[in-house]
């Protein structure tokens, strides 16, 4: 069969790919996508949107559970944890269904299959039944293929007894106990659902701390709030082995054995790179990931990458915001580059944890003054008529010009608190204009307006 | 019909100011475009001016023997009639924005006759800028850049658009509020700073970038504008090849690699053809002269006497043009084009100079049809406006040689009775080896020399 002819061929359909495959056909580019699960890739099919789903039915199961803190009896409530699995499952499908609406509005056209580059304009694609379809890039080929989570040397996934975040989100049955290794944003979001859900957790981090990336004070905060809830941390731990046992696995540490009914592997990601066909065409890789241009152009020239597989932060924010670069730059505009020292990070486990920028030891780094403001949400209006007060909001800045080096939320709605320092920090604003801008009261973002006023040394509130 | 301001050009990096050394066209003469209108004295050469818009030269601003500074107003060309109080105002009121950084001169419109030097003042104050004026704005910032390409701009597009910007928006530069507080504690002007954020925003990098440079002194802050240096943000851009650029890339290893290149350079006395030229040019009714165009019949005329210079290399054997079809290189912002003027052996140097001019001004407006782009049997390209001394260039296949020429340049020369002032000018010639041998191109390179040095043999 002759190879069907496209301006852009997207290999990959998760938040970059969709992304990048829409703005191009924006862009009046006839467009083909490649997928070999459901488009949506494993944001919303395994990973963003599910695991959110499955977060929010914890903090229900939280709510109900101190429901008399609010003068309201519950009597006789049960938690079914393979209906939450599957309302989360609703919830994907829902979005992936989206996505496939969102091609066919924008006359995308789908190829179920795996993509493999034949040439530097030429995608094959093999689908399930073993037909091949060969697509021809007129302009240029964008691969999306993501990444898939990693597991430690000598340590199997079979995502029975050993899982990884793809078992984990599709699991209907809970276990009684879990070993987490692994407290990034996955290994933290996992211990909070499996533990409102009643399972023991244990999480171990090799690093000295749980969620390393953020603020030292933002794990310390975490931590306590966390353990308060009965999961049980162990930092600074590194595992030696991972096996069977009679009643599910042991792990075994430097600081102790650990039985559970399962563990889960949140280690991290890697490229999903294998099959794609980099290779053959000479693409560089970078420590496994795609290296790339700031226009997102690999070493071979017309073949672009994206996301996950282009290298950190393995955001999917971060992803679409490479897919809208990617196609403005194939499409002949001078998109600006991504701006990766201005990328939220956000950890949807309960308290929720935000930043953007450096953190306090970065920011120190090199002897710059530092302006440190902190503003905790026990004084702020809102979150105590909430009823969540965990958390705190910190602010730095550079005392000399108020340039906001970075911001660093831990407590309700942190994850959607941060854009206003997002925005703040594109705009290149610094603390006067944050304080000059005024915040609506009651609300929890109050508190990042006292949290810059702390930074300037006159919060109101403290 | 337009209005063309005349303003002083900036005719290299480094210039900041040109003095007039004589105005070839008086107020009320009918100037076409092209014509070379004043002559002007820099730093580094003395280049003559050229017309690009057409009218009646209504006004002098700046006489012959004053100096002005770049991109300043000197003269104002209009059709009869039109009213160019506006214009001439405007050279007092605000000044073009390449002029801001080097004083206002508020006494050009009531002393137009007679605007005295412009001092190169460091001081502040003195080249404090005034109010209306936009130096954030990128309108000014293209002005600027056109001003350094073209001698005369037509209409007034250079610098209407910042001076009416800066009217429009008050003055207010547009700045983040991070880089007006780094501006402020380095003490760098943000109104001398081009802005590289959206919409030309100045951003802290810019500001950095302009803290970390060398104090500039008035005339070079425009170039200031256009760089700033980071040490932050991506390391690299790739741009897109123009398609004239492609065609350049694929061409010239073309050339380079497989034909054998020797060069051949020469010097040459250009006082008499220099003197020849300014008679010529000052004869009412003939089209005006340059440099370029002696030299362009200078090779056509002793090509016709060295045949197998006027050559290509065909594989089996060498064709030998009996007619002399001349390629005239041609600068343009996004790479180079080379017009072909044809029979130039058989043309005088007053028909060389209207078709020369005329190619040149069509492949700036990228007019040319396809046959004046191919055919040449030989080249010419000069880099003199760019004060250049010399150079080699790269044979564009099929032809067998080409000739890089460099400036005019005023330089010490030994007399019989000592030492003096001469015009000298290099010439480099670029030849296939597979066509012609070291001797041929130096006997070729003699004569046009000996050509140009007893001028008058380009008449006859």
């Amino acid at each position: 069969m002759p190879a069907q002819k496209f301006d852009l061929v997207v290999v990959g359909t998760g938040p970059g790919g969709y992304v990048c495959a829409i703005r191009a056909a924006q862009l009046g580019m006839s467009v083909a996508t490649v997928e070999d699960d459901r488009p949506g890739g494993v944001c919303l099919n395994w990973g963003c949107i599910p695991t959110k789903a499955l977060l929010r039915n914890a903090e229900v199961v939280h709510l109900f559970e101190r429901a008399e803190t609010f003068g309201i009896t519950v009597q006789g409530m049960t938690a079914d944890y393979a209906a939450a699995v599957q309302r989360s499952r609703g919830v994907a499908d829902r979005m992936a269904k989206g996505v496939e609406f969102l091609f066919r509005k924008n006359k995308i056209t789908l190829f179920p299959g795996t993509g493999t580059l034949t040439a530097k304009n030429a995608v094959e694609v093999r689908g399930k039944d073993g037909g091949v379809t060969t697509l021809e890039a007129g302009r240029a080929v964008v691969l999306a293929t993501g990444s898939e989570p990693r597991s430690l040397p000598g340590v199997a996934i079979d995502e029975k007894r050993v899982i990884s975040s793809n078992g984990a989100v599709r699991n209907e049955a809970k276990p009684k106990s879990i070993v987490i290794i692994g407290a990034g944003a996955v290994g933290v979001e996992f211990a909070d659902v499996y533990r409102s859900y009643g399972t023991d957790v244990i999480l171990l981090e090799a690093l000295p701390r749980i969620v390393p990336i953020e603020d030292e004070e933002v794990s310390t905060q975490l931590t306590r709030s966390l353990s308060r809830r009965g999961i049980t941390i162990k930092t600074g731990v590194k595992v030696s082995a991972v096996k069977p046992s009679d009643g599910g696995v042991v792990v075994e540490t430097d600081g102790g054995r650990f039985d559970a009914e399962q563990v889960l592997m949140a280690v991290g990601r890697g490229a999903r790179t294998k099959g794609v066909g980099l290779d053959a065409l000479g693409i560089v890789l970078d420590r496994g990931f795609v290296k790339v241009s700031p226009m997102m152009e690999t070493s071979v020239k017309g073949v672009y990458a994206i996301g996950d597989m282009a290298g950190a932060p393995l955001l999917a924010h971060k992803a679409m915001a490479e897919g809208v670069v990617a196609a403005e730059a194939i499409a002949g505009k001078n998109p600006r580059p991504v701006d990766y020292g201005n990328v939220p990070s956000c950890t949807y486990c309960r308290p929720q944890v935000a930043s953007i920028g450096l953190t306090e030891a970065k920011a120190r780094e090199g002897g710059r003054d530092v302006a440190v403001g902190k503003f905790p949400f026990t004084a702020n209006g809102k979150a105590v008529a909430l009823g969540e007060t965990e958390g705190f909001v910190k602010v730095l800045a550079d005392k000399k010009s108020g340039e906001i080096l970075g911001v660093h939320i831990i407590g309700p709605e942190a994850t959607e608190m941060i854009h206003e320092f997002a925005v703040g920090r594109t705009l290149e604003a610094t603390l006067d204009e944050i304080m000059h801008t005024i915040h609506a009261h009651p609300t929890l973002s109050e508190a990042a307006l006292e949290a810059t006023l702390a930074a300037l040394g006159h919060a109101i509130h403290i | 019909m337009a209005v063309t301001k005349v303003v002083m050009p900036k005719l290299s990096d480094q210039m900041e100011s040109g003095k007039i050394i004589k105005w070839l066209k008086k107020e009320g003469d009918r100037i076409n475009a092209g014509d070379i209108v004043a002559e002007i004295e820099t730093d580094k050469a003395d280049v003559e001016m050229e017309a690009f818009g057409a009218g009646v030269l209504r006004k002098i601003l700046v006489s012959a023997g004053d100096k002005a500074s770049v991109g300043s107003l000197i003269a104002v060309i209009a059709e009869e009639g039109e009213d160019i109080n506006a214009v001439v105002g405007q050279a007092g009121g605000g000044a073009p924005p390449a002029a801001a950084a080097s004083a206002a001169k508020p006494a050009m419109a009531d002393r137009p006759a007679a605007v005295p030097p412009q001092p190169k003042s460091e001081d502040h104050a003195a080249r404090s800028p005034s109010p209306s004026r936009g130096p954030e704005s990128p309108g000014g910032q293209r002005a600027q850049q056109a001003v350094a390409q073209v001698a005369a701009t037509p209409t007034a597009a250079p610098a209407a658009p910042a001076a009416e910007r800066a009217a429009g928006d008050g003055g207010r530069v547009k700045a983040s509020p991070l880089a007006r507080k780094i501006a402020a504690q380095s003490g760098v002007d943000l109104r001398l700073i081009q802005g590289s954020g959206p919409g030309g925003r100045i951003v802290r990098r810019d500001v950095e970038a302009a803290a970390a440079a060398p104090t500039p002194t008035p005339a070079a802050a425009p170039a200031l504008r256009t760089v700033t240096p980071s040490v932050g943000g991506p390391e690299f851009e790739d741009v897109a090849l123009s398609a004239m650029r492609a065609t350049i890339a694929k061409r010239m290893p073309l050339s380079k690699a497989p034909v054998p290149h020797f060069y051949v350079t020469s010097e040459v006395a250009m006082d008499r053809a220099w003197e020849l030229r300014e008679e010529l040019n000052a004869l009412e009714g003939q089209p005006k002269i340059s440099v370029n165009d002696l030299i362009v019949r200078a090779c056509a005329l002793t090509l016709l006497q060295h045949p197998g210079v006027n050559a290509s290399f065909q594989g089996e054997s060498i064709r030998v043009f009996h007619r002399v079809h001349m390629g005239i290189a041609v600068a343009l912002d996004e790479g180079l084009i080379t017009p072909v003027l044809r029979d130039v052996h058989a043309k005088s140097l007053a028909q060389i100079a209207a078709e020369a001019r005329d190619l040149a001004e069509r492949a700036r407006q990228r007019k040319l049809r396809t046959q004046e782009l191919s055919g040449a049997t030989f080249s010419i390209s000069n880099l003199g406006m760019f004060d250049v001394r010399d150079f080699s260039a790269i044979i564009n296949p099929p032809e067998g040689a080409i000739l890089a020429v460099g400036a005019v340049r005023r330089v010490p020369v030994v007399t019989e009775d000592g030492l003096g002032v001469g015009r000298r000018m290099a010439m480099t010639i670029s030849c296939d080896h597979r066509v012609m041998d070291g001797a041929m191109g130096a006997r070729f390179l003699h004569d046009v020399r000996r050509v140009l040095e007893e001028p008058l043999r380009l008449l006859v």
